[in-house]
């Protein structure tokens, strides 16, 4: 799950991470009434879960009041990468002397989480780590080293950001608090771009983005309420809570599959026998005929479905029940399209049997099935 | 032979109790899998359904039955309590099936584990069989036979799906791994390559991937530098739309494209070839046997 920047910036905070003081509002008039309050030189900031929000035109520093609420509005009517913008933050701009990059991340790859750094700051980093990769500082930390941390690593590691010595030690302090939230929130991923020098010399987390570990938010309520529901898209929620994983993509052939991995497989078959798939729909491995009825749902609820694919391999998932799902769907709900099935291991027998005497069109393999739904759905 | 687990293998439950432990402690049971006993904090000398002895913990269990294997499915929210159980203890290698595990605590439970030298599989994940022998998960017995094809995985269906055109072509499987699919994994396909080069019984090894890290890459560097046997790919997820990314740590960190076709291309520029149909990992694994 993101955080928007204020409610990350909540969290430093109350943890105490340094960063300017802010407030977020939903309308200009607001923005106005917080920049009067501030008092000027401020920065309006769009709070929208994508990237490249300063490119876009979402971030402006403004040093003239009577500029504020156009900007704001402006602001509030931008769509980035496809999501609208519902708030704006506003913080006093600040004076910028030095300006450099500091993250916390889980590394798969090395089993641990480590603390990223680069001298080079801003919105090039991402170039910087392509064409200077030399310039991209990484410590790797164990669980128990976040707990217990070495000053003498975070001080090397720090020393490398900043060359004033007040500079490195509150740049040390402040990755001790970091690494303390990463740990006490679940965090997968904090980021700083830019951690910044002001004129005083001050170390200050310009910036805040933050994700949290969706399998941890049972133990974090609080933390699950900020989720931001603009920026999800509402059948996939609906698909989540009934225990479906669900995408919508723009193709044409509905999905539903048992198993991600399997999901993936099926879509990319689909293509690859001429086909559009219109969706991933993992319904998991329970036997759960009820998900199945949700999960038809879900997949007619786009107008563009010409044909759907139905693809389990029996495991926990009994091939039984899956049918039983599909014979109610069927009952309570009108299917205008054509349905291929291809239903293989436990319990196939039982479901094939149920089958028999509808109008359903049966694959033996997923290569049979994909090419029979790619006919089927018109290609495209 | 086979890697990992063998009919030799002695395996304790945790969680055994439980829905999910109790139904497949007797699947496995019924495959022929050497189960002496299990592990639920607080029903200690209790006796199961199958007749097994319930311990309260992995030590407790070990030391009474032997055994070197454990594998788990208890609840997310107690799924690291569990493994630092089995830390704690001397058994040799942890199956965790548990879906939905905190990664942090998947995390910290790896740390304790292989500070003592036990091996993880998992967790989010189908579990470990060697075919005819023993089996260690919540996969369908029936769609796998002896054969000489080792198996990794990131996915439970797509496992099955390989498995079975496997026997249905008559190669069968030496063992079968099901890694899991969460960000942090106890055993990642480069930790295993090396076992299934070395087991005298397996001629070949199928790896599924999907899309997201670089584990398969990885994997291609290792078996273009170490490894005799040919190693076969099935990539899944090149129709996924990109994730909406956040901050750039990930690319930085990454630095490399995580995409199913970035990864094909790479594991096929180290000479393994990748289906591009479930259908043809059959075809390709019969093309390098000749």
């Amino acid at each position: 799950m993101k955080l928007h920047e204020y409610q990350a910036k909540a969290l430093f905070r109350e943890n105490g991470i340094l960063c300017p003081p802010d407030k977020a509002v939903d309308t200009a008039e607001e923005a106005l009434q917080v920049a009067e309050e501030m008092g000027m030189p401020v920065v309006i900031k769009a709070m929208v879960h994508s990237g490249g929000r300063g490119k876009a035109g979402g971030v402006k520093v403004l040093s003239d009041i009577s500029e504020v609420k156009e900007t704001a509005e402006n602001i509030l009517q931008l769509r980035i990468q496809d999501l609208p913008v519902r708030k704006v933050m506003i913080a006093p701009a600040v004076n910028i002397e030095t300006e450099v990059y500091l993250s916390i991340l889980l590394d798969r790859s090395t089993h641990s989480v480590i603390y990223v750094g680069c001298k080079d700051g801003g919105v090039e980093i991402e170039e910087t780590a392509k064409t200077n990769p030399e310039k991209i500082l990484k410590l790797q930390c164990s669980t128990v080293q976040l707990k217990n941390p070495d000053d003498a690593r975070l001080t090397e590691f720090a020393s490398n950001l900043f060359d004033g010595e007040s500079q490195v030690h509150e740049t040390v302090e402040m990755m001790k608090k970091l690494g303390a939230l990463f740990l006490t929130t679940d965090a997968s991923m904090i980021e700083i771009n830019p951690l910044i020098t002001d004129d005083k010399g001050t170390v200050i987390a310009l910036d805040a983005k933050m994700m949290l570990d969706d399998n941890a938010l049972f133990r974090h309520p609080e933390l699950a309420e900020l989720r931001d529901m603009d920026s999800e898209d509402q059948d996939e929620l609906d698909a989540s809570e009934k225990g479906l994983a669900f995408i919508r993509l723009d193709g044409n052939v509905g999905c539903m599959v048992n198993g991600a991995g399997l999901a993936m497989a099926t879509m990319d078959t689909i293509k690859h026998f001429g086909g559009n798939p219109a969706n991933f729909l993992d319904v998991g491995g329970s036997s759960n005929p009820q998900k199945v009825v949700e999960a038809f749902k879900l997949i007619l609820k786009d107008p563009n479905i010409t044909a759907i694919l139905i693809n389990i391999f029996g495991g926990i998932t009994r091939c039984d029940d899956i049918a039983n799902g599909l014979l109610e769907s069927l009952k309570i709900l009108d299917v205008p399209v054509p349905i291929v099935i291809r239903l293989v291991g436990t319990n196939e027998e039982e479901g094939r049997a149920l089958l028999v005497g509808t109008d359903l069109i049966t694959a033996h393999t997923l290569e049979e099935g994909a090419t029979k739904v790619a006919e089927l759905g018109g290609k495209s | 032979m086979s890697i990992l687990v063998n009919k030799d293998t002695k395996i304790i439950v945790q969680g055994i109790t439980g829905r999910d432990g109790s139904f497949h402690t007797k699947q496995m049971l019924d495959y022929g899998s050497q189960i002496v006993g299990g592990v639920t904090p607080g029903k200690g000398g209790q006796t199961t359904a199958d007749g097994l002895p319930v311990f309260n913990t992995c030590q407790e269990a070990i030391e009474a039955t032997g055994a070197d294997t454990s594998i788990m499915y208890v609840p997310a929210p107690f799924a690291k309590a569990a493994m630092l159980g089995a830390a704690n203890s001397d058994i040799k290698l942890m199956i965790a099936i548990t879906e939905g595990v905190p990664t942090l605590d998947a995390l910290e439970a790896y740390e304790a584990l292989s500070a003592k030298g036990i091996r993880l599989i998992g967790p989010n994940c189908p579990g470990i069989i060697t075919p005819e022998e023993c089996k260690i998960g919540i996969m369908p017995a029936n769609i796998h036979k002896k054969g000489r094809i080792g198996v990794i995985s990131r996915s439970g269906t797509l496992t099955y799906e390989i498995v079975d055109q496997l026997t249905k072509a008559g190669l069968g499987e030496s063992t079968c791994v099901g890694i899991g699919g969460d960000p942090i994994i106890g055993s990642k396909f480069v930790d295993l390559l090396p076992l299934f080069e070395e087991d005298p019984d397996t001629d070949a090894i199928v790896i599924a991937g999907e899309i997201g890290g670089q584990d398969e890459v990885i994997a291609a560097e290792y078996f273009k530098n170490h490894m005799k046997k040919p190693v076969i790919g099935f990539m899944a997820g090149l129709t996924a739309p990109k994730g909406k990314r956040m901050g750039h740590a990930g690319a930085i960190v990454g630095g490399e494209d995580d995409t199913a076709a970035a990864k094909i291309k790479k594991l096929e520029a180290a000479g393994i070839p990748v289906a591009s149909v479930i259908s043809d990992v059959v075809p390709l694994v019969e093309s390098k046997l000749n």
